[in-house]
């Protein structure tokens, strides 16, 4: 902070007061107030105990030694019965004062070395830079212990100790702090603009990194004010008749048995101090997000943040039905592969239960190939988890029937469906690059399916695997079995994934979005893959995808999905021209063909999609449908079917907007087939 | 990631079969060792100089101001001080190779036999204490990853962090005394000073332990709730493999990575910690030696046990980043 204040770079104006903003807010924090409030009190503690304490503290008194606690004595008495408390209180101002005298040190011979490589150039700056890495890997103790024999033992030479030993830290620190900023656009432009590198580093880096360091200074302050104990502990650190805290304990450790108190207290006060120290500096950084030294972590990315959530459907589920025996009744012909009525999912919200999934209704016949399109948030992928039972909590999932086989989900514990959707249903997830377990070889990852619900050995795991990925296509699968997923290119892993779900003998395959992390040849392939699959052993498929042509070309019928229903289902070869739901027309028209009029504006649909958590009481589309008439803003219309298994969610059902420009209502030549 | 992916066809050729032996390994295998040579010759050079940057006369200063003058010039004499400082360097370079470190300057004794005679008890305390930590830490640390996953129980969580924030933040010594004091002289279980049987280990391996144990587990579980909602858990769990397996085979192994990286920190921490808790327990270590020898000015000696720490540290960081390499094999290749 205090370095921001002193140049007024036009860069870092206005992140001043955003800094003041941030670190005001960390103080309303629990943490942060607690902490502020300990800190605080220790600084206050530093400046005036020894004002207020001090002669109390030295008064020896040698008829009420090495007392235990008393009214006049709070902790008793040390061996020359001075008053162990006023000590402590009074050697808060030695303690804190080293600490911060040593992290002052640290923090400046880090900012040096740290900036060196800026100043010196190449080959200086990795030289130095290489002595900091390696400095780095000793822990601080043993450096601080290394130059406590270089500068002598005392305060003087514990200090110094202290603030060369926390050097490397710092200097590692604001290397990469500064290395980061060096690389902005705004550093790179005064370079160019022939800036000095010193003046550079003044202006723009030092600036910049002000605040990082000076967070990660006062929780260095912290370990400096626990190592200065340790010194003074060990003797090295401050001489009598100085006293610090380090100091006090050592004192109070030989009398430990006798006076257990006046070890303790001291002993308190350092972690009291340390701790201050340490959360203050945590929560800012917290509060500002900072990284400290063991802050890191991964942040979640989207799609796992996505997954934040549980399976184990169970609780609520509506099991009104007679429910089957939960073993695997087997394909049986003219029964459906998937049968599923009225899904929900509901996940608790901030405002009451939110339900991304609003009763969805379909089933899906032996070998059949059915799409599901919407725009993301539509609830596609989230009625996939839904039907393979992977919506962990606090999702719920609710339905009228989730029969797949025959066998009803919602019943029974999941143990008793492992087997089943372990070996007959099988799952293809969007990101083949994090789908796959990164510290396990690909083949044992297939292999794993195979000994876990199908009994085999090891070995003949992995040559049922091997096999696998052979059907798959993907070449040298014996030698590719061996290998880690990182060694795999994208399509390779997505075909490894088809074959993962083929260790078994799927009736079903349910692909979300499979082929969207792909570039466009290996997404050809993939589907063509998929079709192949299915071709050979009868298997149905449910694709989800976003990209309306591709179900086209790869289903049979097409589920259209809006704001977490099912608003139309149609016969894929009618999507391009018959769609009767104006969203499906919309969808279909938003996608482009060689034939599009690049001087237009491609066509979009109009509006937002509908906030889960904020659904209207009528048709979710309505605010963004051309058709739209009160009607459809008051009630949502129902999913009728026209007795020939075409199903449409519309008032509108079938008409055309004629007065205005509808994208979708004249019939756009889609070139859905031809594309590949 | 798709870089190396692609690269990988190439090369692949080579590879059936000797994933140990063909590039990225050797490479990896290269690099550390450079590493590790270029490290050690950093040290061995620093307790060098340590010596010769004491400033005064290193041997008047151990002998005191009444020695006679003859005294501490024998003594720089057999020490080699007079000699010119790369014909010093070369000698030592030399002692290190044969195992002489030099005698102390207090009982004579060569300074490898000290450390010959106390590095024992510094390994034990050390090592009892990495194995106590690592028992604690990651059974408590993957227990409270799946039970607070994706924010559930968030009493539980609070609670574990703080109690885990605060006896990380312990020193090593001040958990020390708080244990003497609650074992030894509160309740008198334990005993409080001393090597002798096996119930003298059981404080100082604790007070050394508990604090890397306490970080260790936090670590544990953060890293364990962020794999746990990676995507290759879910496709785990869309093979219905049991829970246990997928926690312990798929979640277990890519959480130990991050937690191996920042658990070396600690580990390091953890053998330098040995010099202050020996000195709370009078553990007859390399610990207390060095202590007591910086305060004897004994110089030799504390020159060859910053030698046997900072190899030991060293040692550790190279233990580490193996046992990464072999849990994830990215790792050895991403640095490459």
């Amino acid at each position: 902070m205090t370095t921001s204040t002193t140049f007024d770079a036009p860069a870092v104006a206005p992140r001043r007061s955003a800094a003041r903003a941030r670190w005001l807010a960390v103080l309303r924090t629990p943490v942060g107030a607690g902490a502020g409030l300990l800190l605080a009190l220790v600084l206050v503690l530093a400046l005036v105990a020894p004002l207020l304490w001090s002669g109390q503290a030295d008064r020896i008194d040698t008829s009420a030694v090495l007392q235990g606690a008393s009214a006049e004595h709070w902790v008793g008495t040390d061996a020359l019965g001075r008053d162990v408390f006023a000590r402590v209180l009074v050697a808060t101002r030695l303690s804190i004062g080293l600490a911060l005298a040593a992290t002052s040190i640290a923090v400046v011979l880090g900012l040096l070395l740290g900036c060196a490589p800026l100043l010196l150039g190449r080959r200086g700056g990795r030289l130095v830079t290489a002595g900091v890495n390696i400095a780095v890997a000793f822990p601080g103790l043993l450096l601080a212990l290394f130059f406590a024999v270089v500068f002598g033992v005392g305060m003087t030479g514990a200090v110094l100790a202290i603030g060369f030993a926390g050097a490397p830290a710092f200097a590692r620190l604001s290397q990469t702090l500064a290395a980061g900023i060096a690389e902005r656009d705004f550093v790179a432009a005064a370079r160019i603009a022939g800036v000095g590198r010193f003046r550079v580093l003044l202006r723009h880096v030092l600036p910049n990194i002000g605040e990082p360091l000076v967070v990660n200074a006062t929780i260095g302050a912290g370990g400096a004010l626990l190592a200065f104990a340790g010194l003074s502990f060990l003797g090295l650190g401050v001489q009598a008749p100085s006293y610090d805290w380090g100091r006090l304990l050592q004192d109070g450790l030989s009398g430990i048995y006798i006076h257990p108190v006046a070890a303790l207290a001291p002993g308190v006060a350092i972690v009291v101090a340390g701790l201050a120290f340490n959360l203050f500096g945590e929560a800012v950084a917290k509060g500002i997000g900072l990284t400290t030294a063991l802050g890191g972590g991964f942040a979640p990315g989207r799609a796992s943040r996505r997954e934040a959530t549980r399976r184990d459907a169970r609780r609520g589920a509506a099991t009104e039905d007679q429910g089957l025996p939960v073993t695997d009744p087997g394909p049986e012909p003219g029964r459906p592969v998937l049968e599923v009525q009225d899904l929900s999912v509901t996940f608790p919200g901030a405002h009451g239960p939110v339900r991304p999934v609003r009763g969805v209704s379909f089933r899906i016949g032996r070998g059949e190939a059915v799409g599901v399109v919407g725009e993301s948030g539509s609830g596609k992928s989230l009625t996939a988890l839904a039907i393979a039972r992977l919506v962990e909590q606090p999702g719920e999932v609710t339905a009228g029937r989730l029969h797949f086989q025959g066998a009803d989900l919602l019943t029974g514990p999941d143990r008793a469906h492992r087997r089943l959707l372990g070996t007959s249903f099988a799952m293809v997830f969007q990101d083949p690059m994090t789908s796959f377990n990164p510290t396990r070889r690909i083949g044992r990852q297939l292999a794993e399916v195979a000994q876990e619900h199908q009994g085999m050995s090891r070995g003949a795991a992995l040559a049922r695997a091997v096999d696998r990925l052979r059907s798959v296509r993907v070449p040298a699968a014996e030698r590719r079995a061996h290998q880690y997923p990182h060694e795999f290119s994208g399509g390779m892993r997505q075909r490894a994934m088809i074959g993962m779900g083929l260790m078994g003998e799927p009736s079903l395959i349910v692909a979300d979005e499979p082929t969207t992390a792909l570039d466009v040849t290996v997404q050809r392939q993939v589907l063509d893959l998929l079709a192949a699959v299915r071709a050979e052993d009868d298997v149905a498929l449910l694709l989800i995808s976003h990209d309306v042509a591709v179900v086209g070309q790869v289903c049979e019928r097409v589920l259209v999905m809006y704001a977490g229903r099912v608003v139309e289902d149609l016969p894929a070869d009618q999507l391009r021209t018959g769609a009767r739901h104006p969203y499906t027309r919309a969808l279909v028209a938003a996608v482009p063909d060689m034939d599009v009029d690049l001087d237009q504006p491609l066509p979009v649909i109009p509006g937002r999609p509908v906030d889960p958590a904020h659904q209207p009481p009528g048709c979710a589309y309505a605010p963004r449908c051309p058709l739209a008439s009160a009607r459809c803003t008051d009630e949502d219309p129902a999913l009728d079917d026209d007795g020939a298994g075409w199903r449409v969610a519309c008032w509108h059902a079938g008409e055309v907007a004629a007065d205005r420009d509808v994208p979708g209502a004249a019939p756009v030549a889609l070139a859905l087939g031809e594309r590949a | 990631m798709t870089s190396t992916a692609e690269a990988h066809p190439a090369t692949g050729a080579s590879r059936r079969g000797t994933a140990v032996l063909d590039g990225p390994w050797v490479r990896f295998a290269v690099r550390r060792g450079g590493q590790l040579v270029v490290s050690m010759w950093v040290l061995v050079t620093a307790s060098f100089l340590m010596i010769h940057l004491i400033p005064g006369d290193p041997v008047r200063s151990a002998l005191g101001p009444t020695a006679p003058a003859s005294l501490v010039a024998a003594r720089r004499e057999s020490l080699g001080l007079d000699d010119p400082l790369l014909v010093q360097y070369v000698h030592f370079l030399g002692g290190l190779f044969t195992g002489d470190l030099g005698e102390s300057l207090t009982s004579r004794l060569p300074v490898s036999q000290v450390i010959a005679q106390r590095l024992p008890a510094t390994l034990q305390l050390a090592l009892l204490a990495f194995l106590v930590a690592l028992a604690l830490a990651v059974p408590l640390g993957v227990l409270m990853g799946v039970l607070t996953r994706g924010g559930r129980r968030r009493g539980g969580e609070l609670a574990f962090s703080t109690t885990s924030v605060v006896l990380g933040a312990i020193p090593e010594f001040l958990l020390g005394v708080g244990l003497v004091y609650l074992f030894g002289v509160q309740w008198g279980w334990l005993p409080v000073a001393g090597r002798g049987g096996p119930e003298s280990y059981v404080l100082p391996v604790l007070s050394l332990a508990l604090g890397p144990a306490a970080a260790l587990a936090r670590i544990m579980r953060v890293e364990m709730v962020s794999v746990l909602q990676a995507d290759f858990l879910r496709t785990a769990r869309a093979k219905r493999l049991p829970r246990r397996r997928i926690y312990l085979r798929d979640a277990l192994p890519n959480a130990l990575t991050a937690t191996i990286t920042l658990g070396g920190l600690l580990l390091t921490a953890l053998v330098a910690g040995t010099v202050l808790v020996e000195n709370v327990f009078a553990w007859p270590g390399l610990g207390s030696t060095i202590a007591s020898s910086i305060l004897l000015k004994d110089y030799p000696v504390v020159q060859g046990i910053v030698l046997v720490y900072g190899a030991g540290v060293l040692l550790v960081n190279l233990t580490v980043d193996v046992v990464l390499a072999l849990l994830d094999p990215r790792s050895a290749i991403r640095e490459s």
